[in-house]
């Protein structure tokens, strides 16, 4: 019985003793370490960081750890600490073609200015359990023969459509507009594209896989091309008041994708391709992937094309995209609720009596006809 | 009202919570909270969207609530945390704790004694002062959400005073089963004019934030919507004159204290139909036993083990 009219407070106190046991697990097995995590753990790291919309790898690594390895419980620590930073202002845009390139690859053309980069990746491996790994010890590590990175900027695929007029651009926003930020002030409708791509950057990489595909299957297909998906290091810069230049306050590792869909003209404006855009902290490419697929589904309005599937409603596909509001919301379902199931209850045998009153006659008649 | 400023640095002699500024939440993050509030006061039964926070405990256990209390707390307040009317329901514990530890002001059980009371699902039986705060978390602020999913058309439908769906609503219930068969969250019209989601307290309680001399504050975190009703405001329940609003009765008084009039919890005692129903206002039943009031069931073991500290130590 976990809730008794008195005792609860003791209930919770030793359940948490319990869960920091748990967690800790076996003691003759060594604790993991925070870096044990940001090293090898790196994917985990940047889903965490994705989704609790804060950039900081050692941070994310402790979160995990005390989370268990739960992702979602980790992106909601790091949420629950984020809410209590100071905000000084906002960075300076990311340009990207200035990227510090690991992978770089298009699908739309074999060979492109700045090139092809496999990079780190888990494409063409064959999916076969590598018992090595479960020895111990140190695996052999290969010399990787690494090309010379490319020192000049490597223009975006998009830009390069766009330079012959096949690619609908990206209208610069006015130097003096305000970007919208969800994070101060609530979420309204209709959204603009700004807050929809904040949206998705924070949202749940399972949810936006799922609403991709189905676009993919035919709920408001659109078809889609990988212009190119890039990983690397980009510097963040602020511009400080105070001194009058932009500073570099660091780098950190991002994911982009940007997905070129057939548009075969409207009333509205001419045939040419249409761009999806996805933007992500670390190396997460399903999730850049699925986020661009569902940028450019919301996208219909601007296009004049028609809204048919959920990947395409604004409303619903923002409302249910962040993993922490909706953990929160399902799980909150433990929650006692006995008053209100105390009200149904007495409904629902009212109700039967009232039912079986109706009904007691039918009985006898049926009986009686038999 | 303090502003401390956070800490980074962990004091060993302090808890986690401890470190971060008076009732967690920064001060620019209140100021823009209480602005919400009294937007919310001013136009009762309006749903004002604010900045809702992330918190340290997750959305739909009572995050709005919390960003509320925190927003009006002060050192010389003193908090009441109910839930399901219980002080003692693990999630109010929870909340209560997390104020004594990151605020530091003092707690209370007693129902007089709070200046602030934040609940969830339930108003305490005992009437509520003009000194006195009332906090509600609320998981769906739209009383039209379940007969339009789309904030935009609810949002035009209240701007409008466009009501007409929840009266059709009401109006099939009956025509289905012969009453209006919402027993919790039962929308009112406040102030004669926004229709208003109550949060889902049983209907029982809807009488008594009609004319209620405290403050009611209505905290929804999730979806990010902050309302209030201020003191003494017209509340009416959604009827129509035929089937005028009812609220639940109970055949039989608390079994541990008597009280009639009271809402209360069944609470199965065995599996073979044994059943008690006793005040789900765990305050309100303990001044009474105090006080010599003692109901049918008061001697039997399983009114012992609801009434002492004995039961619901163990983790699981």
């Amino acid at each position: 019985m976990y809730v008794a009219v008195k005792g609860g407070e003791k209930a919770i106190r030793n359940a948490h003793k319990l869960l920091a046991k748990r967690r800790r697990g076996d003691t003759d097995v060594p604790a993991l370490g925070i870096d044990q995590i940001a090293e090898q753990l790196s994917i985990s790291v940047a889903r965490v960081m994705a989704e609790g919309s804060l950039y900081d790898e050692s941070l994310a690594a402790l979160a995990i750890k005390q989370a268990r390895g739960d992702l979602i419980e980790a992106a909601f620590l790091i949420r629950a600490y984020r809410t209590t930073l100071p905000r000084f202002g906002y960075s300076l845009p990311l340009d990207t073609a200035k990227m510090l390139i690991e992978r770089r690859i298009s699908a739309t053309y074999k060979d492109l200015p700045g090139g092809q980069l496999l990079g780190p990746t888990f494409d063409y491996t064959h999916r076969l359990l590598d018992f090595k790994l479960a020895a111990d010890g140190e695996v052999d590590l290969e010399e990787v023969s690494m090309s010379e990175p490319e020192t000049g900027p490597v223009p975006r695929v998009t830009e390069l459509l766009g330079d012959e007029g096949l690619m609908d651009a990206d209208v610069l926003p006015e130097d003096d507009a305000v970007v919208g930020d969800l994070t101060r002030e609530p979420l309204g409708f209709p959204a603009d594209r700004d807050l929809r791509l904040q949206n998705l950057a924070r949202g749940d990489e399972g949810f936006l896989l799922a609403l991709g595909y189905s676009s993919q299957r035919g709920y408001g297909r659109n078809h889609p091309f990988t212009g190119e998906i890039r990983f690397g290091a980009v510097e963040v810069e602020f511009f400080a008041e105070e001194l009058g230049f932009a500073v570099t306050l660091g780098t950190i590792k991002l994911t982009e994708c940007q997905m070129v869909n057939q548009f075969a003209g409207s009333a509205k404006s001419s045939p040419k391709f249409t761009r999806g855009y996805g933007l992500v902290f670390g190396q997460s490419e399903r999730k850049a992937m699925a986020m661009s697929l569902v940028d450019r589904a919301l996208r219909w309005e601007e296009f004049g094309e028609e809204c048919t599937a959920p990947v395409q409603d604004t409303e619903f596909v923002l409302s249910h995209s962040d993993n922490i509001q909706a953990t929160g919301f399902v799980e909150h379902l433990k929650l006692p609720h006995y008053v209100d199931f105390q009200a149904e209850l007495e409904l629902i045998r009212t109700l039967r009596e009232e039912w079986f009153n109706a009904h007691a006659g039918e009985e006898e008649i049926q009986e009686a006809a038999q | 009202m303090t502003s401390s400023v956070r800490t980074v640095e962990a004091a060993p002699d302090q808890s986690t919570e401890s470190q971060y500024n008076f009732a967690y939440l920064d001060e620019q993050t209140k100021r823009m909270i209480r602005r919400a509030i009294l937007k919310g006061i001013a136009i009762p039964g309006y749903q004002v969207p604010f900045a809702s926070r992330e918190m340290p405990m997750p959305y739909g256990w009572g995050t709005g609530g919390v960003q509320v209390t925190a927003a009006i707390l002060g050192q010389e307040d003193t908090l009441k945390v109910i839930d399901q009317g219980s002080d003692d329901t693990t999630n109010a514990v929870s909340i209560r704790s997390f104020f004594e530890k990151t605020a530091g002001v003092k707690t209370t059980t007693a129902t007089a004694d709070a200046s602030i009371i934040q609940t969830r699902h339930r108003i305490p039986e005992a009437s509520l002062r003009e000194d006195q705060i009332i906090v509600f978390q609320v998981p769906i602020p739209e009383p039209l959400r379940f007969l339009e999913p789309r904030e935009t058309e609810t949002r035009t439908m209240h701007a409008l005073k466009e009501y007409g769906l929840m009266h059709v609503k009401l109006y099939e219930d009956i025509a289905r089963n012969g009453r209006i068969a919402t027993t919790y969250a039962y929308p009112v019209e406040v102030n004669d004019r926004y229709v208003m989601d109550p949060s889902p307290t049983p209907k029982f309680d809807n009488p008594k934030i009609d004319e209620m001399a405290a403050l009611q504050l209505y905290g929804a975190g999730r979806e990010k919507r902050i309302y209030a009703i201020p003191p003494f405001t017209k509340v009416k329940s959604l009827d129509f004159d035929d089937h005028p609003f009812e609220v639940q009765k109970f055949e039989r008084p608390c079994g541990l204290c008597g009280a009639a009039n009271v809402y209360l919890d069944e609470v199965i005692l065995d599996d073979k139909g044994g059943r008690m129903f006793v005040c789900s206002d765990t305050d309100y039943c303990e001044e009474r036993r105090e006080a010599g009031h003692l109901g049918d069931m008061a001697a039997d073991p399983a009114a012992v083990s609801l009434t002492t500290s004995t039961a619901g130590q163990d983790a699981s």
